[in-house]
C-alpha cells in the first residue's frame, strides 16, 4: 500500500484528506468522530467574535436525478463561544496527536489577531489558517473576502499573522477576483507558509417563483450566498493549477472545491496540491466516504507504481499549458461502436444543431473519398435489430468530442486518434513562423 | 366541471381490486421523467400508433410543465388519460425504448408517467382548456357508438368547430373502456370522466338510442352533415357444444361488464372457475377471478403458449396470481348435476377439468345489421367494416367507418387513431381546413 502521509509545511498528517473549515468542523464531536472514520486533518471552523445565524441558510441546485451537483451557503463563522472551542480543539489534539488539527481564524484589528493566535497556539493546534475567503455576510464587516479581494490588505493582515504565530500560517483564499495569482502572491510575499482554494463562489442558487424571493429563502428575503459543490471543481482545479504552475509560489497548496471522491483528490494532487479538503461532499453523505477515498488513492498509487502520494503532486502541471501551446496538427475523430449504440441518436441532434453535422444514420450516404469505419456494421446492426445505430464521416468530423459527451452509454463513443502522421505545430510556432494569420487557411 | 358521478353501484365488483399501477406522487413522475434520455427521432413515437411525442411531454413533466405534458398527449392522442391507464405499452412505446438495448435500466415507465400527466387535469374537468378550438362552422356529423373511436372522432371534430352527436344504444357511454377493461388498469369512473372530458369539448351524448336500419339510419343521413360508424362488436361469441345453455356458463365480455357495472356477476361462492380462450379478454377475466378470490382459476386454451394471442406479460402477471394455463384444451361438452349446475368442462381429450364457473372468452360477434342501413358500406367475409384506413372513408361518399367493427377486437390507442383519421377524412370530405394549430395536426398521419 502505498504511502499516504504528507507533511504540509511542518504539518504532518496520516494522509491527505482533511475536512475544510465548515460546518463539519463546528465541534469537536464531529472531528473526533472525523478522524475515527479516517480524515487525515481537520480545519476548525472559523474562530472570531460568535455571530448569530439566520434560518434557513443552505441552498442547493439538483440537475435531473441528481441533489446537491452545486451548494450554496450564508452560514457564517461559529456561533459558539471561543473559550468552548478551545477547550474542545485542546482535548481533541490530546486525543488524537498525529492529526493535524488546524484552527481557521477571522477577527478584525491587528491586537484581535495577536490575541487569538496566542489562545489558539495554547491549544496545541498544528497550524492556523486565515479565511481571507467568506464571500457573504462577514465580508460586509470588513472580513473574509473583503481581505482576501484586496492583495495589499491581505498582504498587511497576513504579515500580522506570520510576526505573532510560532505556527505555520494558512491563508485561504477567495476565488471572487479577476487572477488568482495577486491574491496568492501577495500571500507568499506575507510569508506565509501554504495557501488554501479555493473558498465559496459569490452566487445566488436561485429563486422561489411562488414568493419571489431568492434560495435560500430568510423570512421575505435573501442575500447572496457562497457556491461549492462538485459543480465548482472546474474552476478549483484551474485555480489550483494557476498557483502551482507559478513561480512566485513557494509554498504548499491545500486544494478546495467540489472533491467528492479520490478520484477528485488524485486530480487537485495531480495539478499541484499537497493536501485536499472536503465540505460538501461530507455535508451530503457523511465523514464515511473517507473510507473510500483512502483505499481508492492508494490502490491507484500502487496501480501507477507510485511509493508515494508525494510522487503525484503536480504529475499534470506540465501538461498544462497556453492555448498558443496546443498542436493544431493534433486530431481525433468520433467512433461510435454500433455493438454498444442504443439508437438514442442524442450524438446526431447533437452533432447536427451544434456541430458540424457529420453523425448519421442507416444508408445516409456518404461523400466519394470519405471516411466512415462503422458504417457497414452500423448499418448491418440496424438492419438486424432496428436500433437506428449512428456513424460518423471522419472527413467532416472536426474531433470536438461533443458527441462523445452528451452519449449516455460508457464507453460507446470513443475518439480516435486520426493525425496521420502530420507534425507537431501550435499556434505559437506559427506565430514564430509567420503562418498564423488563418490557421490551416490561406497562408498554410 | 366535474364529471357526473357514476351510475354504477358503490358496491360493485371490480372495486375490490386494486389499483396495478397506482398514480405517481409528483416527486415520483419527476424522478422517472429525469431518466428519460429525451432521444432524437425516439423509437417510442413511432411505436404510438396515434404518435404522441412522448420524449416532449416527459420533459415537460421533469421541469413540472404538467399542463404542458398533459396538451403534448392530448394533443396527439385525445384519450391519452385512458390510453395511459389500458395500453399494452410493453409490446408499444416503452417496449421501443432504447433502454431495452442497454440492458441497463428498465425502459421508462410512459403509460404512468402519461396518466400523471393527465389524469387530475381529465378528472378536475380542466383538460379541454388545453386545446385550442375553432369556432362553429355550421357542419354537423353524427357518430355511431360512443367507444373510444367515436369519442375520438367526436373530440376531434368538434375542437374543428363541428357539431357532434354521439348515438349509443347502452345506457352509459365509454364502450369497452367504461364495461371492459380489466379494474386493476381503469376502473369505469375514470371512463366516464374521460366521457365528461369529451362532452366538455362540447360534443352532445345520447346514450340509450340506439340507430337501426330504416327510419333511424336515413333520418342521420338527412339530419347531418357526415355519420362516423363505430358500433364496436356484438355479444360474445358461444363454444355451441352441449350443456353451454344454462346458469354457471356466461361470455366474458358480459361476465366482465357485469362485474364492472353492479349486475350480478356469479362469483359468491365460485370454489373453481374456467376461462375459455387464450386471448387478452381470457387473460382479464381470469386475472379478475383470481383477484376477486376464486381458489381456483384455470384457462383452457385450445393451442400452445406459444400460438396464444394475448400478451406474454398479462399472462405471467396471470401465472403470478395462481392462474393455471391448461394448453391444448378443447372443450367438448359442459357437464350438470341433477339441478342442472355446472359441474365441469369434458374435453376433447378426455380430460374433465371440474368447475362451477366457466367464462367464455372465444370473441365477439361481429354487428352486420348497421352497415346494411347504410347504402354504399360494405362488410368484408368476416363481417367487418370495410373503410379506408387512412381516411376512414367507407363506400358512402359521407359515411366513414373505424374501431373494433372494421378491425375485429383491437387496441383502444388503434381505435382513437382510427377516429382522429376519419376526423381527418371527414374534414377532408366537407372541404373543412384544418386549422394550423390544431390538434388534429399532431402524431401520426
Amino acid at each position: 500500500m502505498a504511502d499516504l502521509t504528507i507533511d504540509f509545511a511542518g504539518i504532518k498528517a496520516p494522509n491527505p484528506f482533511w475536512l475544510a473549515s465548515a460546518p463539519p468542523t463546528n465541534t469537536g464531536d464531529q472531528v473526533m468522530r472525523a478522524f475515527d472514520a479516517g480524515w487525515g486533518g481537520a480545519v476548525w471552523k472559523t474562530l472570531g467574535d460568535p455571530i448569530v445565524d439566520t434560518s434557513s441558510r443552505f441552498g442547493a441546485i439538483s440537475v435531473g436525478n441528481e441533489r446537491m451537483v452545486g451548494f450554496n451557503n450564508i452560514e457564517l463563522i461559529t456561533d459558539r463561544p471561543l473559550e468552548v472551542n478551545l477547550r474542545e480543539i485542546r482535548e481533541c489534539k490530546k486525543r488524537y496527536p498525529k492529526h493535524a488539527l488546524i484552527v481557521s481564524l477571522m477577527v478584525e484589528s491587528k491586537e484581535d489577531w495577536r490575541d487569538i493566535i496566542r489562545r489558539v497556539e495554547d491549544t496545541g493546534a498544528d497550524g492556523i489558517e486565515l479565511n481571507f475567503g467568506c464571500p457573504h455576510g462577514m465580508c460586509e464587516r470588513g472580513m473574509g473576502s473583503a481581505v482576501g479581494q484586496e492583495p495589499d490588505v491581505l498582504k498587511v493582515v497576513a504579515g500580522w499573522a506570520v510576526e505573532f504565530s510560532k505556527l505555520p500560517v494558512l491563508v485561504k483564499l477567495t476565488p471572487n477576483v479577476g487572477d488568482i495569482t495577486d491574491p496568492g502572491v501577495a500571500a507568499v510575499e506575507a510569508g506565509v507558509h501554504g495557501l488554501s482554494l479555493i473558498n465559496t463562489i459569490k452566487s445566488l442558487t436561485g429563486v422561489d417563483l411562488d414568493r419571489m424571493v431568492p434560495h435560500p429563502v430568510v423570512g421575505s428575503r435573501s442575500t447572496n450566498g457562497g457556491y461549492c459543490g462538485p459543480a465548482v471543481k472546474p474552476i478549483a482545479l484551474h485555480m489550483v493549477a494557476a498557483l502551482a504552475s507559478d513561480p512566485r509560489v513557494t509554498v504548499p497548496i491545500s486544494g478546495i472545491g467540489g472533491i467528492s471522491n479520490w478520484r477528485d483528490a488524485a486530480e487537485f494532487i495531480a495539478l499541484g496540491s499537497t493536501s485536499v479538503q472536503v465540505c460538501t461532499a461530507v455535508m451530503h453523505y457523511g465523514f464515511r466516504i473517507v473510507g473510500d477515498m483512502i483505499e481508492g488513492l492508494s490502490d491507484f498509487l500502487d496501480e501507477k507504481g507510485m511509493k508515494s502520494v508525494n510522487e503525484l503532486r503536480g504529475k499534470a502541471l506540465e501538461a498544462f499549458t497556453d492555448w498558443g501551446n496546443l498542436d493544431l496538427n493534433y486530431k481525433v475523430a468520433a467512433n461510435v461502436d454500433p455493438g454498444k449504440c442504443i439508437g438514442c441518436d442524442l450524438c446526431l441532434v447533437a452533432c447536427r444543431d451544434s456541430s458540424v453535422n457529420c453523425i448519421h444514420t442507416d444508408g445516409h450516404p456518404l461523400p466519394a473519398g470519405h471516411r466512415a469505419p462503422t458504417r457497414e456494421a452500423a448499418i448491418a446492426r440496424a438492419k438486424e435489430t432496428g436500433i437506428k445505430v449512428t456513424w460518423v464521416d471522419w472527413d467532416e468530423c472536426t474531433g470536438c468530442n461533443l458527441c462523445s459527451h452528451v452519449c449516455p452509454v460508457p464507453g460507446c463513443i470513443t475518439m480516435v486518434d486520426d493525425t496521420r502522421g502530420k507534425p507537431f505545430e501550435s499556434w505559437n510556432d506559427r506565430l514564430t513562423k509567420g503562418t498564423a494569420n488563418v490557421p490551416g487557411g490561406l497562408h498554410d | 366541471m366535474n364529471p357526473a358521478p357514476p351510475p354504477f353501484p358503490e358496491d360493485r365488483l371490480e372495486r375490490k381490486l386494486a389499483d396495478a399501477k397506482p398514480l405517481y406522487a409528483p416527486a415520483e413522475a419527476v424522478v422517472e421523467a429525469n431518466r428519460c434520455l429525451y432521444c432524437h427521432d425516439a423509437p417510442c413515437v413511432a411505436a404510438c400508433p396515434t404518435g404522441i411525442d412522448v420524449p416532449t411531454f416527459i420533459r415537460r413533466i421533469g421541469t413540472d410543465n404538467v399542463r404542458g405534458a398533459a396538451k403534448t398527449i392530448l394533443s396527439a392522442n385525445v384519450l391519452g388519460f385512458s390510453c395511459a391507464r389500458v395500453c399494452p405499452v410493453e409490446v408499444l412505446c416503452a417496449g421501443a425504448c432504447v433502454y431495452n438495448a442497454w440492458h441497463r435500466d428498465p425502459p421508462i415507465a410512459i403509460g404512468r408517467l402519461q396518466r400523471y400527466a393527465t389524469e387530475d387535469l381529465v378528472r378536475s374537468g380542466r383538460a379541454a382548456s388545453l386545446l385550442s378550438r375553432a369556432p362553429a362552422n355550421g357542419k354537423r356529423v353524427a357518430c355511431v357508438g360512443a367507444g373510444p373511436a367515436s369519442l375520438a372522432c367526436a373530440a376531434y371534430l368538434a375542437l374543428e368547430g363541428f357539431g357532434v352527436t354521439i348515438y349509443e344504444k347502452r345506457p352509459f357511454a365509454g364502450g369497452l373502456n367504461t364495461s371492459g377493461v380489466a379494474p386493476y388498469k381503469m376502473p369505469a369512473d375514470d371512463a366516464l370522466a374521460e366521457v365528461a372530458f369529451v362532452r366538455s369539448l362540447g360534443v352532445e351524448i345520447r346514450t340509450g338510442v340506439a340507430v337501426a336500419p330504416g327510419p333511424t339510419s336515413e333520418s342521420l343521413l338527412r339530419e347531418f352533415d357526415a355519420v362516423f360508424l363505430a358500433p364496436g362488436l356484438g355479444a360474445d361469441s358461444s363454444l355451441g357444444v352441449p350443456g353451454e345453455d344454462g346458469p354457471g356458463v356466461i361470455g366474458a365480455v358480459e361476465w366482465i361488464e357485469r362485474m364492472k357495472t353492479g349486475a350480478e356477476a356469479f362469483v359468491a361462492g365460485v370454489q373453481r372457475a374456467v376461462v375459455v380462450g387464450g386471448g387478452n379478454t381470457a387473460i382479464d377475466a381470469a386475472r379478475e377471478l383470481a383477484g376477486l378470490g376464486v381458489p381456483s382459476v384455470s384457462m383452457l386454451y385450445r393451442r400452445t403458449t406459444a400460438e396464444m394471442s394475448g400478451y406474454a406479460h398479462e399472462m405471467e402477471h396471470a401465472r403470478l396470481e395462481g392462474v393455471v394455463l391448461v394448453e391444448r384444451a378443447v372443450p367438448e361438452r359442459f357437464e350438470r348435476n341433477g339441478k342442472g349446475e355446472l359441474t365441469g368442462v369434458q374435453l376433447k381429450n378426455g380430460d374433465m377439468v371440474r368447475c362451477d364457473l366457466a367464462v367464455v372468452a372465444i370473441g365477439q360477434a361481429r354487428i352486420a345489421e348497421l352497415a346494411k342501413a347504410f347504402p354504399g358500406v360494405k362488410l368484408d367475409a368476416r363481417g367487418s367494416l370495410v373503410a379506408d384506413a387512412k381516411t376512414g372513408a367507407t363506400g358512402h361518399p359521407r359515411v366513414f367507418a373505424g374501431g373494433d367493427a372494421m378491425h375485429g377486437g383491437e387496441l383502444v390507442v388503434t381505435a382513437v387513431q382510427d377516429g382522429k383519421r376519419a376526423a381527418r377524412g371527414i374534414c377532408a370530405a366537407l372541404k373543412i381546413g384544418i386549422r394550423n394549430d390544431s390538434p388534429l395536426r399532431a402524431g401520426h398521419e
